[in-house]
């Protein structure tokens, strides 16, 4: 047990030679087989991605190289006009807006929730509080959606009649306001309360990683409160704030039985938040269409689940970019 | 509602169960008229004495009925294994078509192509479908106000859900319903949101009902969009009880506390039960150009039958003509008897709220089973 303190190092190193290994025995062989499997659990997430890929690709192909018309034909809920893309355009469209408008909705919450759990409240309660929204994240999204759907969709109604009747004039509250409220709207406030626990989780350990010494100098200089988080905490926090975000708005886009059974769908470039019937997610019409679909019907849906693949990939990607190009100025080093 | 729902499950329990106890007693007065109208040479002792496996698949419209079915026979024929996949009608028919099982469940009848298809995967003898699951579909809606039934033609039905008439206290609603008082509110119709055989059935029954007003092709999608929709027939009956005004069509079984639209047949105004359902059933004539045995049905929507309830979603057992194994053919043949017998019938009732078919309907049905034979 004596040499293993200097054999620690040496061990993390994956290139030891045969002789080596020999001679350091069992320890090393440990060693050796914990790095294998560390590699190879790298490995599977490489493999499991490529998988994912390849499925999707190969499964879309049908839809992809079948004629629209006979699409049209064979599908009884695609397009006439319009090909794949006409189908996939307003599911795009419709995910994007429900996932934005939870971001928007979720986003200033989540940070007001961080800030307070890490710089106003006291200590124990900020504990117990911190469990609390981390629970939230334990709530299977079907309960959301039952949620959504019996308890908050008949209570949303007088706020969605007040925003069609004095700011109607907005084009997204644009009335009359659909009644049953199974709206775009009603789902953006289920998926920030579904996306609060990640953004609030990760913001609240990055306002704890701000440098007490920037807080202290901040408040050596004369600053309040409010002036330390908005010139020591925040600017800190910013490319970590974005992340939290992203994440977010990853689970946003691909969440689908809320949307399922809150929704009324629709296939329409429309911006009415308060309307019914004007738009649909993809997971959503995925799960929604899956059950009756033939086998080009899957293709299709597989297609447009393709579609979401790329966009959360995307949205992944420039959260990564965001945060390694700021990474330099946010002060972590 | 909750109350409700364990109620009925308590309530199939019992069914299914009683049924269980029925059947073993006098398992060969169930299992033998159908082995011996078939002339073969079935065992005679009766259901416990089949073994085998029975596969299907098919619409998902008949899935609590399959599951109470299932149910019984298994225990009056312990050795028997009958599995069903809700995969959808169209996947069942194509899985059966394509040889993977014994009996395909569909909401639709076969189409010529798959009739040609049939011909070859059933060894020459073709197919019978069997309408051995009539569900009426009922015209719900949530109106906490009028405690009386509704009355409604087809061509008000029609121009509520096609939008062209938008409020309750409308003309059109007024004048078939004299002496009620009609709230002044909005009209919200909902519609499935998936493809679903009710819709289809529904939107038929409009085209044909109300061939002036309903202008839209018979369609498992809803034609409109813009609509308040939702998914599954517990999505739709939801969404109806999530606000009033509404108006929607759903599983009749499903409707619960909701208001269910009596409609105008004939002269006379007739609400959903199981018996109507059963008898535009029996006054439906079998499609044109069917072989002898096939019983796929040309339902008549526009019928002015008295008493019959038009709005029926009628789904269907197809099975071969002829199996390749003597086995096989007396498993189908005592299965799908079960299914047409009274016990059977009442089963799924107890389940999933069908309407029992008629003895009319059974006696064509059970010639039907006795066809079935081995393949030459």
């Amino acid at each position: 047990m004596s040499t293993t303190p200097t054999r620690r190092p040496e061990g993390a190193e994956p290139s030891l030679t045969p002789a080596e290994s020999m001679t350091h025995g069992r320890a090393s062989l440990a060693n050796r087989a914990f790095a294998r499997l560390s590699t190879a659990s790298g490995v599977t997430i490489l493999a499991l991605l490529a998988a994912v890929t390849v499925f999707l690709v190969l499964e879309a192909m049908p839809a992809v190289t079948t004629s629209p018309a006979e699409l049209a034909e064979r599908i009884s809920w695609f397009p006439e006009a319009g090909g794949i893309l006409g189908y996939v355009g307003p599911l795009v469209f419709g995910t994007l807006l429900a996932a934005v408008l939870a971001l928007l909705i979720g986003t200033p919450l989540a940070i007001g929730i961080a800030l307070f759990i890490s710089h106003y409240a006291p200590r124990r309660l900020a504990q117990g509080l911190g469990y609390l929204v981390d629970l939230l994240a334990a709530i299977p999204s079907v309960v959301y959606g039952l949620w959504g759907s019996l308890v908050l969709a008949p209570r949303i109604v007088p706020v969605q009649d007040f925003l069609a009747q004095y700011l109607g004039w907005i084009p997204l509250f644009d009335g009359p306001a659909a009644h049953p409220a199974r709206t775009v709207f009603t789902v953006g406030v289920v998926l920030a309360v579904m996306i609060l626990p990640i953004i609030t989780a990760v913001c609240r350990e990055v306002f704890l990683q701000t440098p007490r010494l920037h807080e202290e100098a901040a408040l050596a200089l004369g600053a309040t409160r409010l002036e330390v988080i908005r010139t020591a905490v925040l600017p800190f926090a910013r490319s970590g704030i974005i992340s939290a975000a992203m994440l977010g708005l990853g689970r946003a886009l691909g969440e689908t039985m809320a949307v399922l059974m809150i929704l009324s769908p629709g296939f329409a470039y429309s911006f009415a938040l308060l309307q019914a019937g004007q738009h649909q997610t993809i997971a959503a019409n995925i799960a929604n269409q899956f059950p009756e679909a033939n086998t080009y019907g899957v293709s299709t849906l597989i297609a447009t689940g393709l579609v979401l693949f790329v966009i959360t990939l995307a949205v992944n990607m420039l959260a990564r970019w965001i945060v390694s190009r700021r990474a330099e100025f946010s002060g972590a080093n | 509602m909750k109350l409700n729902r364990t109620s009925r499950g308590a309530r199939a329990g019992v069914v299914v169960g009683a049924l269980a106890l029925t059947l073993a007693a006098c398992g060969s007065d169930n299992a033998v008229p159908g082995a011996a109208g078939g002339e073969s040479s079935a065992p005679a002792a009766g259901g416990s004495e089949l073994s085998g496996e029975l596969v299907g698949a098919g619409a998902s419209s008949q899935e609590s009925a399959m599951e109470a079915w299932r149910a019984g026979f298994q225990s009056a024929n312990p050795d028997v294994s009958v599995s069903y996949d809700p995969a959808g009608s169209g996947a069942g028919r194509t899985q059966f078509l394509e040889g993977g099982t014994d009996f395909a469940g569909s909401d639709a009848a076969l189409d010529e192509e798959e009739l040609a298809t049939a011909e070859e995967r059933c060894f020459g003898a073709g197919v019978t479908e069997l309408p051995l699951y009539i569900s009426p579909i009922a015209v719900i809606y949530n109106l906490p106000e009028v405690t009386e039934q509704l009355q409604m033609s087809a061509a008000t039905i029609a121009g509520i859900f096609s939008g062209a008439i938008t409020n309750w206290n409308d003309p059109a609603i007024a004048a078939e319903n004299e002496g009620v008082t009609l709230p002044d509110l909005a009209i919200t119709p909902v519609n499935r949101s998936d493809e679903s055989g009710t819709t289809e059935n529904f939107t038929e029954y409009l085209a044909a009902a109300a061939p002036e007003v309903w202008t839209e092709e018979p369609s498992g999608d809803w034609p409109f969009s813009g609509t308040q929709s939702a998914q599954g027939t517990s999505g739709v009956v939801q969404t109806v009880e999530g606000a009033e005004g509404t108006i929607g069509y759903a599983d009749a079984s499903r409707a619960g506390s909701l208001g269910t639209v009596a409609v105008k047949v004939g002269e006379e105004y007739v609400p959903f039960s199981p018996e109507a359902a059963a008898a535009v059933v029996d006054a439906s004539p079998v499609a044109e150009g069917r072989a002898e045995h096939d019983l796929a049905l040309e339902l008549e929507r526009d019928t002015t039958e008295a008493g019959a309830y038009p709005i029926v979603l009628v789904s269907y057992t197809i099975a071969c003509l002829a199996y390749e194994e003597q086995e096989q053919v007396d498993l189908v043949k005592a299965w799908l008897t079960y299914l047409a017998s009274e016990g059977g019938q009442q089963a799924a009732a107890g389940a999933a709220g069908n309407a029992p078919i008629s003895e009319t309907l059974r006696e064509q049905v059970t010639a039907a089973i006795g066809a079935i034979t081995l393949a030459s």
